[in-house]
């Protein structure tokens, strides 16, 4: 029996380099023709520059895609935690310093939690999550009466899976413009 | 033949039943460890009328009902040998016997010269011989409108069911629940109400506002719930008959988690404000509210004892979500670990728990408890002993009471990315079905007996 088997590994083993010998050769080939496909012949054109020179693309100034792409408006909380982190501070020190350029705006802070707890105990614990970060957002001196907070606890997911990285998502505390952004 | 047969074994049978005592009428236990369902026959009612097929419905309802009990087995009308039974006619006892029925149900349903239905019943001892009284009783008639059909259906399922266990009744009821629809991000939450079967749903709600965890005042008339009108999540009271919705109180911050009190003269609910949510009881005639609980932790999911005398909240003072139990008054109480303190905690093993409902008895408490991403629903005794875990999935969340105890309503995702469903389970930890929504539905809460 033993025997029976080791032939059949030695068999295998060596069907499978068989395989690994000849099969490559194909694959080169391929790749060389694509590489002679970049080759790019077509004759260039010089075209004059007619257009003046504007201002690098990107979120205007003060407006939510700039809140949103160069500040960031979610911070994640661990499971059933409510600190903040460092990464966290950070995020909320530029939404400070974001806030006091912009000082029409006004934010909601809204306190979300994963599906993984009981409706009601997340609805507290998402009130609490927002006001932590209402009181971040404060002593780091902005005025507390252009700060609402919301808890949504488990309403609001923003990843619909139901694995560890929808939930790492879903705990969180989302500063919203309400007003007084640019655009 | 037949009925010197029958004489034969009535003559074989009647010293036994004769010897028998009282105490030993068909009696279905509910508690039995080794349990089996009581065999029951319940024939097509007899129509004195035009419209057989209510005739036929009520007694489909009431089959239903008692079979939803898993007390019961609803002998299957193929194997009946007796055809010619008459609501004032004693059955032939044997031709039951050999079957082995040991309930036997017979109904009529007449239609009356004023438009109503009348529906009568007796419930039969097969063994015994003899009729079960009800409420001293030897048969029991119902008249209505023929558009409350299904509630006579549930208040004869509703008497055999009391007579035969001992137990209060509970179908003829309703329930309210959330309706859901749409993606997990964007879900639409409406207030719902069907009756205690799932026939007869509604919705109460357009959507427009997310609603959450409603609950049925003590005269089945009035729903608390939390919604977030206005975008602001508070707790209203809603008029099921007028449709009228009110805010509840004028807090700062969020109110959620609203119960009302035994008495219904009041509502409990949770007030959070700057990260701490502490439990008030409002006086619904006055407006007068009272702080009960005062701890920087998270106190909330507030449930009253019968007596009224005291709350079951879900409170994570103790560094995760945990039941405790203290006196309405504030005052000490004698806590399960020998101490006394204003609140007692009485869940001690491993997990979290919260969610807790009083039971209409008031022996028990209903939870959630989370333990190795798992939920389980679960009863645990005022005292903090006997814990018993009678359901477990991905996620049962939410119990409610049936209003005699002996059922509890919660809701359940079967796996994770499955839409929540209302499901039941007996006290014991028996029989757990579905309960049919015509959506996804969450926070079942069971009304009282109808009036």
């Amino acid at each position: 029996m033993k025997t029976t088997l080791k032939f059949t590994a030695a068999a295998a083993v060596v069907l499978a380099v068989g395989a690994c010998a000849s099969q490559p050769e194909p694959v080169e080939q391929v790749e060389e023709q694509e590489v002679v496909e970049v080759v790019d012949n077509t004759p260039t054109v010089t075209e004059p520059v007619e257009a003046e020179p504007v201002a690098p693309t990107g979120p205007a100034a003060g407006s939510l895609e700039d809140f949103r792409v160069n500040v960031g408006e979610r911070v994640y909380f661990d499971l059933n935690g409510y600190r903040l982190d460092t990464d966290d501070q950070e995020i909320l020190k530029r939404q400070a310093a974001w806030l006091e350029s912009y000082p029409a705006v006004r934010i909601l802070v809204a306190g979300n939690c994963d599906e993984r707890g009981t409706r009601e105990y997340n609805l507290a614990l998402g009130e609490r999550r927002a006001s932590i970060v209402k009181d971040y957002l404060v002593s780091l001196g902005v005025n507390p009466s252009r700060i609402d907070t919301i808890s949504y606890g488990k309403e609001r997911p923003i990843a619909a899976g139901s694995d560890e990285q929808a939930w790492a998502l879903n705990r969180n505390g989302f500063t919203q413009l309400v007003s007084g952004t640019t655009s | 033949m037949t009925r010197i047969l029958t004489m034969l074994m009535l003559a074989v049978l009647m010293p036994l039943s004769l010897a028998m005592p009282a105490a030993a009428q068909l009696q279905v236990r509910v508690d039995e460890g080794n349990f089996k369902p009581t065999p029951l026959a319940i024939p097509d009612f007899e129509v004195r009328g035009e419209n057989a097929e209510m005739a036929q419905d009520i007694a489909d309802v009431v089959r239903a009902d008692l079979e939803s009990t898993g007390l019961f087995d609803i002998q299957n009308p193929a194997s009946f040998i007796q055809k010619d039974l008459s609501i004032d006619v004693q059955p032939r006892f044997p031709d039951w016997r050999i079957i082995q029925t040991e309930g036997l149900v017979v109904g009529a349903y007449e239609e009356l010269p004023d438009g109503k239905i009348a529906v009568s019943f007796r419930l039969w001892d097969v063994y015994g011989g003899e009729v079960m009284r009800i409420n001293g009783q030897p048969g029991r008639r119902l008249t209505t409108t023929p558009d409350n059909w299904r509630r006579i259906a549930h208040k004869i399922a509703d008497s055999i069911y009391t007579r035969l266990t001992g137990e209060d009744p509970y179908f003829d009821t309703r329930i309210v629940y959330i309706a859901e629809t749409g993606p997990k991000t964007e879900r639409v939450k409406r207030l719902a109400i069907m009756d205690s079967d799932g026939a007869n749903q509604q919705y109460l709600t357009p959507g427009t506002n997310t609603v959450l965890t409603p609950r049925f005042s003590p005269s089945a008339q009035e729903i608390t719930y939390m919604s977030y009108e206005g975008g602001r999540p508070r707790v209203y009271l809603f008029n099921i008959e007028t449709g009228r919705q009110e805010l509840l109180g004028n807090f700062p911050g969020m109110t959620f988690a609203p119960r009302f009190s035994r008495d219904g003269q009041s509502v409990l609910m949770t007030q959070a404000q700057g990260g701490n949510s502490e439990i008030y009881l409002m006086n619904l005639r006055t407006r007068q509210s009272r702080r009960l609980t005062d701890h920087p932790a998270i106190d909330t999911s507030p449930s009253m004892s019968p007596d009224g005398r005291a709350i079951v909240f879900t409170s994570d003072r103790g560094g995760s979500p945990q039941l405790y139990i203290m006196n309405t008054d504030g005052s000490p109480r004698t806590c399960p670990s020998g101490g006394r303190d204003v609140a007692c905690r009485i869940t001690f093993n491993k997990g979290q728990y919260s969610t807790p409902v009083w039971s209409p008895r008031g022996d028990l408490v209903a939870f959630t408890k989370q333990l190795g991403g798992r939920f389980y629903i679960g009863v645990i005794g005022i005292d903090g002993k006997g814990e018993r875990l009678l359901t477990e999935a991905y996620l049962d969340e939410g119990p409610d009471w049936s209003p005699n105890g002996r059922v509890i309503i919660y809701f359940r995702e079967s796996r994770p990315g499955a839409g929540p469903q209302l499901w039941s389970v007996d006290l014991s930890g028996r029989n757990e079905r579905r309960v049919p929504t015509q959506t996804d539905a969450s926070d079942p809460a069971w009304s009282p007996l109808l009036e």
